[in-house]
């Protein structure tokens, strides 16, 4: 798999390129900025993009620009984002076109290496990782009612969902059985009127429309 | 041998008052012909009308003039900086608002400096100078009595005890010269502040203008240097404490053959960096968040309401953003309430409202926590001083037993 690097500090860049590497990924090109980026995805139409969202020459939501661009130039490329801190609306800009081969997980996770690796394979494939700040922000949208009808347990339960966790996932981290997950889920969509459809990133895509991710 | 730095201080000054009111003369006597001229072809001709109208036109515009050549003089010789008079040109050029903005220049005062005060002033000054004449006659008698030819002065009875009084009475004006000199043009300053300068409703209101634009750039000063520290962290300490936690992450996962407590060691050290950087994000997020110059005060409270570790209901009514510096500290007095709420209210559900009503952000966050909230302590005196610093209104309602409710009502005329 080959992957493509956006991130301007110099000494983090070696390390991400080492935590890839170890992923089973080849770093085909680096870039210190949104236009060298777009520039390494045009040559090399790599299987993946990791950017950083913060990037000259502003250093706000450059790298959040350059996803979209690269999502809307070449789509189905798989993009993950890493911030310092995660907003929520960047990643509503970034999943409101589609939510397939979409991350957006916080710097330090990059720290933890095998999770960060079974992310970013996730997105690679075409699912999505979402760091779990980014859900609770989303959880939190006001005047979100249904929300309110679900049990704390069912609340939990969609933040796993959210954050791109198949069944099984979400079994291991309750400590619970798998088809009571199943139950749980059922339970949320009859609730929030969503369809019940089975792909990960679907449900993803569900949750996130009804949180109202993706406005404007 | 030396001068006294005394004496020579006095003797400048000296110099310098008498010159002052020597370049006074000209212009303090500059419309007595026009007046002069007025007065004897009036007596003359019995023309008032011409004469009349003639005289006013010349010293209506003469005025402007010698009010400059005035402020010249006064800034230039005595340092004394005579305020310009320049009021803002209203909006609509109509008979009111021009006639209000005439009367903003005080012109009778300044006519009637250049016409009636003006001459008493040169006179003054003159006498000034005469005396001033008068004294170094006086003091250099015996130079001159020596220029006289010998024979007049072996005639003259006075030489013997006139020259010495003479002498004795120049020194003595010479002593009392740089007070006498020094008092008028005191004086002259004055009068010419007061008749040539702002009022003092004037000068307080371009005062307060000046304050508030001021304060104005100090806040924004505040604000950038804010920004600038965030910045500065964002791209140099927290990328650094990353990437040594990426390397400890990496070691961790590369090398399971290594003795044990290597292995713990290298575990706690890659805890402890993750922790320091969930630290410092705390810390710098206070500061600035990036997200709030970026996307406005709604991005920015949804991140902070999430990272509280209560559950908070969250209201943004904004028809639009507001100034950068009103959302800082809207922002700043949110995230310090949600913190009180958490750290020392413990209380277990907080809300934030904020909304925009006409031309105020009205802010209030909510707990329900035990209250007895001291309003004077350090930190809600913080938030009152930075709520004060746009004007704003903040109150603390915090009854023991709770709920506690601060609202800040901050400007936001854009």
């Amino acid at each position: 798999m080959r992957a493509v690097i956006a991130e301007d500090s110099v000494l983090l860049r070696v390390g991400l390129i080492k935590v890839l590497e170890m992923g089973g990924f080849q770093v085909a090109a680096e870039a210190g900025d949104a236009e060298g980026l777009l520039a390494a995805v045009a040559e090399h139409r790599p299987e993946l993009a990791l950017i950083d969202v913060r990037m000259p020459p502003g250093f706000t939501d450059e790298g959040v620009r350059a996803a979209m661009e690269i999502r809307r130039r070449w789509p189905g490329t798989p993009v993950v984002l890493l911030s310092q801190y995660v907003e929520e609306r960047y990643a509503a800009d970034l999943l409101s076109a589609n939510t397939s081969g979409v991350g957006y997980l916080l710097k330090q996770r990059v720290a933890d290496v095998a999770d960060f690796v079974a992310a970013v394979r996730r997105v690679a494939d075409g699912g999505t990782a979402l760091d779990p700040q980014v859900v609770a922000q989303l959880l939190l949208r006001r005047d979100s009612d249904p929300l309110a009808r679900l049990t704390p347990r069912e609340r939990e339960v969609l933040g796993l969902m959210a954050e791109g966790r198949s069944n099984a996932g979400i079994a291991q981290a309750l400590v619970v059985s798998e088809s009571a997950v199943a139950k749980h889920i059922n339970n949320i969509f009859a609730k929030l009127d969503l369809p019940v459809v089975d792909a990960d990133h679907r449900r993803v895509l569900a949750v996130l429309r009804f949180l109202g991710a993706s406005r404007d | 041998m030396t001068i006294p730095a005394g004496l020579r201080r006095t003797v400048l000054r000296a110099q310098r008052d008498t010159g002052f009111l020597a370049a006074g003369v000209l212009p303090h006597l500059a419309l007595v012909p026009v007046w002069a001229w007025a007065a004897t072809t009036t007596a003359r001709t019995g023309n008032w009308l011409l004469t009349g109208s003639v005289s006013s036109a010349l010293a209506l515009l003469g005025t402007p003039v010698l009010t400059a050549v005035q402020r010249a003089r006064y800034r230039v010789l005595i340092g004394v900086d005579v305020p310009r008079l320049t009021p803002t040109a209203p909006e609509r050029w109509t008979w009111a608002s021009t006639a209000r903005w005439v009367a903003a220049t005080r012109p009778w005062r300044k006519i009637g400096y250049h016409l009636l005060l003006g001459p008493l002033l040169a006179l003054l000054e003159l006498l000034v100078l005469a005396v001033a004449a008068a004294c170094l006659a006086g003091v250099t008698a015996y130079a001159w009595s020596w220029a006289l030819p010998t024979g007049i002065r072996q005639d003259w009875f006075g030489y013997l005890t006139q020259l010495p009084a003479y002498t004795a009475a120049g020194f003595l004006l010479l002593c009392a010269l740089p007070w006498t000199g020094r008092a008028v043009a005191r004086a002259e300053a004055r009068l010419a502040l007061g008749l040539l300068g702002p009022s003092r409703a004037q000068r307080l209101q371009e005062r307060v203008d000046q304050l508030a634009v001021s304060r104005t750039d100090l806040i924004e000063a505040v604000d950038a240097e804010r920004r600038r520290i965030e910045r500065d962290l964002h791209d140099g300490t927290q990328q650094r404490l990353v990437s040594l936690a990426v390397n400890l992450g990496l070691a961790i996962a590369t090398r399971p053959d290594l003795p044990s407590d290597a292995r713990e060691v290298i575990a706690r050290a890659h805890l402890e960096a993750k922790e320091a950087i969930a630290e410092l994000n705390d810390l710098v997020r206070g500061l600035h968040p990036a997200v709030l110059e970026d996307r406005g005060l709604d991005a920015a409270l949804s991140g902070l309401a999430a990272r509280t570790p209560l559950p908070v209901r969250l209201r943004v009514d904004l028809e639009e953003r507001v100034a950068p510096n009103v959302e800082s500290v809207a922002y700043f007095v949110i995230s310090e309430a949600l913190t009180n709420a958490t750290k020392h209210a413990n209380a277990m559900r907080a809300e934030v409202i904020v909304r925009q009503v006409g031309e105020v952000l009205r802010v209030r966050v909510t707990d329900d926590g035990l209250g007895g909230a001291d309003a004077a302590g350090t930190g809600l005196t913080g938030l009152a001083k930075r709520v004060g610093s746009l004007d704003g209104a903040f109150h603390v309602s915090s009854p023991v037993g709770g709920p506690t409710t601060i609202t800040a009502e901050l400007p936001c005329a854009r």
